[in-house]
């Protein structure tokens, strides 16, 4: 019976004659949060139909490791409008074995849209999918990467999502009982909530220091 | 602040400020004169002599398009908005140029005028919307109306300040009524900004939800500038680029930031929070 939904919400997108009925498509096969719907959606992601795109992103995040899985295995033969919505999807996910390329992603993609997503996701990986002792190495990667993107890109947004990122990296070290990792972050976000040029990124600092209740 | 040597673009001239500036006061190449005045627009150049190429490019009389529109003008009125805070001739020179027969020219002007925070430039602003309603009609055989209504109501809401504002109200209300929604939109903004009525800024709430994703995008732009705490929720669940919504929350963020005084509050966070998911 699944499988019959699944067909025909897969038919559906096939047959979408228009941008409309495709993005309407793709959101109906999404909310299956099924991982037959896996290659339909990547190929979405390259169909030029940016709502629809958004929409399939949402869809293989919601389905998860099976997605990772396969864009891990695709990512290579990608261009480069495609690589971005796979990073986007891996960023998502968090799934560690996307790690190096969320990193890469997160310092040096050339849309401040991926680098923004990547930035975010470096604070969300789900750390628990690596060996205990695996864990300490990923996340002093990913805090260094953002410390480095906090202060140096150019983009506003770019800093504002690197400090949600550092947020997110200093309650998982906390978690792990890794204090030792917290003391660049807490510093970092000190100067970032009193120097930066945006006011809303200092904002955003701000909050994470209250949020990780760091005596100031 | 982009640096001018690193304009990659291919084709386009590399161009250095000195010879922007050469290039602009020539005029054998009208190209060269036009990309010049956009140039100097573009990175910033405040140098007193290139605002003063620019002044004089404002009165060109020779770079005539078809339509008998000034090219070269509204590049030079466009750059001016950006870079003639420092010169005393530049506010009544632009004061002028909403006299231009071109349409484009009077447009940029209007909005240079609102970039360089013109207050003295609101009773000719308003003057433009003389008329009302009635005489707002589209120009035929051209794809704009009469008036550049639009960047008109956005100056005059931004400019605005007690003095005027009793004035002001009662010649934009009318444009809420206007059946070209842009227009509408433009002076619910301007109202809300004037009055402070949150039934303006509702006008935009409400157009988050049209079918049109152009209106939509402008709606999410004119909330962020207007800074309409209320409307944070809406704005987040508009169907619409996740960057363009965040730009907008930005907005919201920055002016509770400013009410408060504080960066973090209960408002701020809401706003934050609301901008963390859509990363």
């Amino acid at each position: 019976m699944a499988d019959t939904l699944l067909q025909t919400k897969l038919q559906a997108v096939e047959s979408a004659d228009s941008a409309q009925s495709m993005l309407d498509a793709v959101e109906a096969l999404a909310e299956l949060k099924d991982e037959g719907a896996i290659d339909m959606l990547i190929r979405v992601l390259g169909y030029n139909n940016p709502g629809a795109a958004v929409a399939a992103v949402d869809g293989l995040v919601q389905i998860g490791t099976p997605a990772a899985s396969a864009l891990l295995s695709q990512i290579d033969g990608y261009n480069y409008g495609a690589r971005a919505w796979a990073l986007r999807v891996l960023s998502g996910i968090g799934d560690p074995r996307g790690l190096d390329l969320i990193l890469e992603t997160a310092a040096e993609d050339f849309s401040l849209s991926v680098r923004r997503a990547a930035a975010r996701g470096l604070g969300s990986i789900q750390w628990e999918k690596l060996e205990k002792a695996d864990r300490r190495e990923g996340q002093i990667k990913a805090r260094n990467t953002l410390l480095q993107v906090a202060i140096d890109d150019p983009e506003w947004v770019v800093r504002y999502a690197a400090t949600v990122g550092l947020q997110g990296v200093a309650t998982a070290a906390a978690a792990e009982d890794q204090p030792d990792l917290l003391p660049p972050i807490a510093d970092c976000l000190r100067q970032i909530a009193s120097v930066d040029e945006t006011v809303a990124v200092r904002a955003r600092a701000e909050w994470a220091i209250a949020q990780l209740q760091l005596s100031v | 602040m982009s640096d001018p040597s690193q304009l990659e673009s291919s084709g386009a001239p590399q161009l250095t400020v000195p010879q922007a500036i050469s290039n602009l006061k020539q005029t054998e190449d009208t190209g060269d004169r036009y990309y010049a005045a956009w140039w100097l627009g573009r990175f910033r150049v405040e140098q007193p002599e290139a605002v003063d190429a620019l002044l004089v490019a404002l009165s060109d009389q020779s770079d005539r398009d078809t339509d008998g529109g000034f090219p070269l003008r509204r590049n030079a009125a466009r750059a001016l908005g950006k870079v003639g805070g420092g010169n005393k001739q530049v506010i009544p020179a632009l004061i002028a140029c909403l006299d231009s027969t071109d349409y484009y020219v009077r447009e940029a002007a209007a909005q240079s005028l609102e970039a360089l925070r013109a207050k003295v430039a609101i009773p000719h602003l308003r003057s433009l919307l003389d008329g009302g309603l009635e005489a707002a009609v589209p120009v035929p055989g051209k794809p704009h109306l009469v008036q550049p209504y639009n960047a008109i109501l956005e100056a005059l809401g931004s400019l605005g300040d007690d003095s005027s504002e009793a004035v002001s109200v009662a010649v934009i209300e009318p444009f809420l009524q206007h059946e070209m929604p842009q227009v509408k939109n433009g002076a619910a903004r301007a109202m809300y900004q004037l009055t402070g009525k949150g039934k303006y800024a509702q006008i935009l709430i409400d157009t988050l939800s049209c079918d049109d994703l152009q209106l939509r995008r402008s709606a999410l732009l004119d909330l962020g500038e207007v800074g309409y705490f209320p409307a944070a929720d809406a704005i987040a669940q508009t169907l619409a680029e996740n960057s363009i919504k965040i730009i907008s929350l930005k907005g919201l963020l920055e002016r509770q930031i400013q009410a408060a005084n504080a960066l973090v509050s209960d408002k701020t966070c809401k706003v934050m929070s609301l901008m963390d998911s859509l990363l």
